[in-house]
């Protein structure tokens, strides 16, 4: 025993001589301010530090730069007639007439009005209700009672897309559960709700309500056990009704989650994918359902008119993008939060 | 804290609980419906006007004895196994070194990697340049197109990078005075300190990638036999019409009536598909609620 211990000890003093005989490289020799010139030295000397960690950049640098920056310079193939055939470099260019095409369309305002409205529309009703949620659940006192109701809540969550849209499919059928509800309620006989363009807007941003609240949730609830229980204390001994308690402590104290949850959800307000739509809509639904991503999808991998598809995608990124800064700039201004 | 109850109190409460278990009940009805309807006798099940919340006449297992036998669920349960296990390797690796790098303060450009990272949040090529890379990198109908095209994620990386950062740089320093290397300290060190954050990072992918249909539907035009059961629970369920026939030419003597058998299959294939996933979350909740925090906080 002792002498494996001697000999652990040994092993030890070892490695730590060698350590002295092969000091650290210093972290000095850095130039700053010196141009391209100072950061080649820079990156050097970095190098000779930490080769280690620049050769595990490399994965992660390539990997990135093949399918985040090269389809980002495939951008070009929007300022082209673009032909498999003749690649990115042999296909002819043709200005914005791609981008023309599109703003003189017949489609260009149908998609506009439909990715506006379902992004506008699932903010306005997705976005208050996991709050809503949360603050009912939070005035449960019953701890089993509310851990039960927020497990269950969680479940549509894991539930995949194309079930969930089987799901609505299945129910909004003619004679199908939904169909069948609103039928009783409206009295009158209901062909497939789906089918109608009319409906489509209520079953998309219904469904997600139904999907996301209780996982959506998650956040504010968090936040709503980090509130001071001090603050309620005061404010009954004050006098402050239940409903006086939830507007002046619980509310305020909870905005800042809502202020970063709000900017993040208003930053992908026009970016309404294409997943689900794709499930549920038909061409009879085109009319209220068709939005941008299902447009470049039908476009680009359908009819293969690339050059066309990728105009059609710039113009939906730039203007997500924009939405992003705007929004994260006016809540900077406004607020005390922001993204970046 | 004691406080007196008012009536106003009783009857907010009262009401309250009974809004919340509505919502509760709404939140599981469909999936009582269809495990339910899986067992019913298909011609009652058609015919039901209202949620089904009991096995309507007989109870048989006729669903799932015809669902063992169809080949396509099965071809798609494998594939999306292979998928699942082969992206949660590929990508927490990934996630933790890129985490592990953007986080080291001896790293000078450590800041400007994570921005190089971070702008692909920002701005993206888009659905059709992407299509393309894949396409001219040979991936088409490969199962590597399901898997390569998402081996990284930022949001991933963030996660891991903030967990890492919270480990104190002592841990590190006296390591390293020990001899250790990059790769000792990264897999031997900082790895196990935060493993509920891996956890966390690997019941995302597993989740997101068993519940993924549309990367298939992008790249994997043809190869059938790659596709993941999503994709056959597409073909079941939203365009049914298509597949009536393939469905029908397997169905041997247990039906004879291709109606029934529809339903059958629709409502058995939901249950073999989800039930996995729905066993395992009550139990990895707490990781997808810290999951969700961390993520949100970094935004």
């Amino acid at each position: 025993m002792e002498q494996v211990l001697m000999k652990d000890k040994l092993v030890r003093s070892e490695r730590v001589s060698r350590q002295k005989e092969k000091p650290e490289i210093p972290a000095t020799g850095y130039v700053e301010h010196a141009g391209f010139a100072g950061f080649l030295h820079n990156l050097k000397i970095d190098f000779i530090r930490n080769k280690v960690i620049y050769i595990m950049c490399i994965p992660i640098v390539v990997w990135y730069i093949i399918f985040h920056y090269i389809p980002m310079a495939g951008i070009v193939m929007a300022f082209q007639k673009y032909t498999p055939a003749l690649g990115i470099s042999g296909s002819p260019w043709v200005g914005f007439d791609n981008f023309v095409r599109f703003f003189t369309g017949p489609y260009f305002g149908r998609l506009l009005r439909n990715t506006a409205m379902i992004g506008i529309l699932d903010v306005l009703f997705g976005f208050p209700a996991p709050i809503i949620f949360a603050l009912l659940l939070n005035e449960v006192r019953t701890k089993v009672f509310k851990k039960t109701i927020q497990t269950v809540s969680y479940m549509p969550y894991f539930i995949s897309m194309v079930v969930v849209c089987g799901l609505i499919v299945d129910f909004t059928q003619s004679g199908g559960l939904i169909s069948n509800v609103v039928a009783k309620l409206s009295g009158t006989t209901v062909q497939n709700l789906l089918a109608d363009p009319k409906n489509y807007w209520a079953i998309h941003i219904l469904s997600n309500i139904w999907q996301g609240m209780g996982y959506g949730s998650i956040i504010y609830i968090a936040a709503l056990s980090g509130v001071d229980q001090q603050l309620y204390e005061a404010a009954v001994l004050d006098g402050a009704s239940r409903w006086q308690r939830c507007i002046h402590i619980t509310i305020p104290s909870i905005m800042p989650t809502i202020m970063i949850m709000l900017i993040l959800r208003m930053g992908s307000l026009l970016q309404v994918g294409a997943d689900k739509i794709l499930l549920l809509y038909t061409p009879a639904t085109y009319e209220t359902a068709d939005v941008i991503s299902t447009y470049i999808y039908r476009c680009g991998l359908q009819q293969y008119d690339y050059g066309f598809s990728t105009a059609v995608g710039l113009f939906n990124s730039i203007i997500g993008t924009t939405f992003l800064l705007v929004t994260n700039a006016i809540s900077k201004k406004y607020t005390e939060s922001s993204l970046f | 804290m004691v406080v007196k109850k008012t009536i106003g109190d009783w009857i907010f409460d009262t009401l309250n609980h009974l809004f919340l278990l509505l919502i509760a009940f709404l939140c599981v009805v469909p999936i009582i419906h269809v495990c339910f309807a899986s067992i019913s006798e298909p011609a009652l099940v058609d015919k039901a006007a209202s949620f089904i919340l009991f096995p309507l006449g007989k109870p048989s297992l006729n669903a799932y004895k015809i669902i063992m036998r169809y080949k396509n669920i099965w071809i798609g349960y494998r594939n999306t196994i292979i998928y699942v296990v082969a992206q949660c390797l590929i990508t927490s690796v990934l996630s933790v070194i890129a985490g592990y790098i953007t986080s080291r303060k001896r790293f000078r450009y450590r800041n400007a990697l994570m921005m190089f990272l971070a702008f692909t949040m920002l701005f993206n090529g888009g659905m059709i340049p992407t299509y393309m890379v894949v396409n001219k990198l040979g991936l088409l109908n490969t199962r590597a197109a399901l898997l390569i095209p998402q081996a990284m994620g930022v949001f991933y990386i963030i996660i891991m990078r903030t967990a890492i950062q919270a480990i104190p740089d002592s841990l590190e320093e006296s390591a390293r005075m020990d001899g250790a290397g990059e790769l000792t300290i990264m897999f031997n060190i900082i790895l196990p300190l935060c493993k509920a954050t891996f956890a966390v990072i690997i019941l995302f992918i597993a989740v997101g990638k068993w519940n993924e249909w549309f990367s298939a539907l992008l790249y994997l035009p043809t190869a059938r036999d790659k596709y993941p059961l999503q994709m056959f629970m597409r073909e079941i369920l939203i365009s049914a019409q298509n597949s009536t026939s393939s469905v029908t030419a397997n169905a041997g003597d247990l039906m004879d009536n291709a109606q029934m058998y529809k339903t059958l299959v629709k409502y058995g294939s939901i249950v073999v598909s989800t039930l996995p996933i729905l066993a395992i979350y009550p139990f990895c909740q707490k990781y997808f609620v810290s999951g969700v925090m961390v993520g949100s906080v970094k935004g």
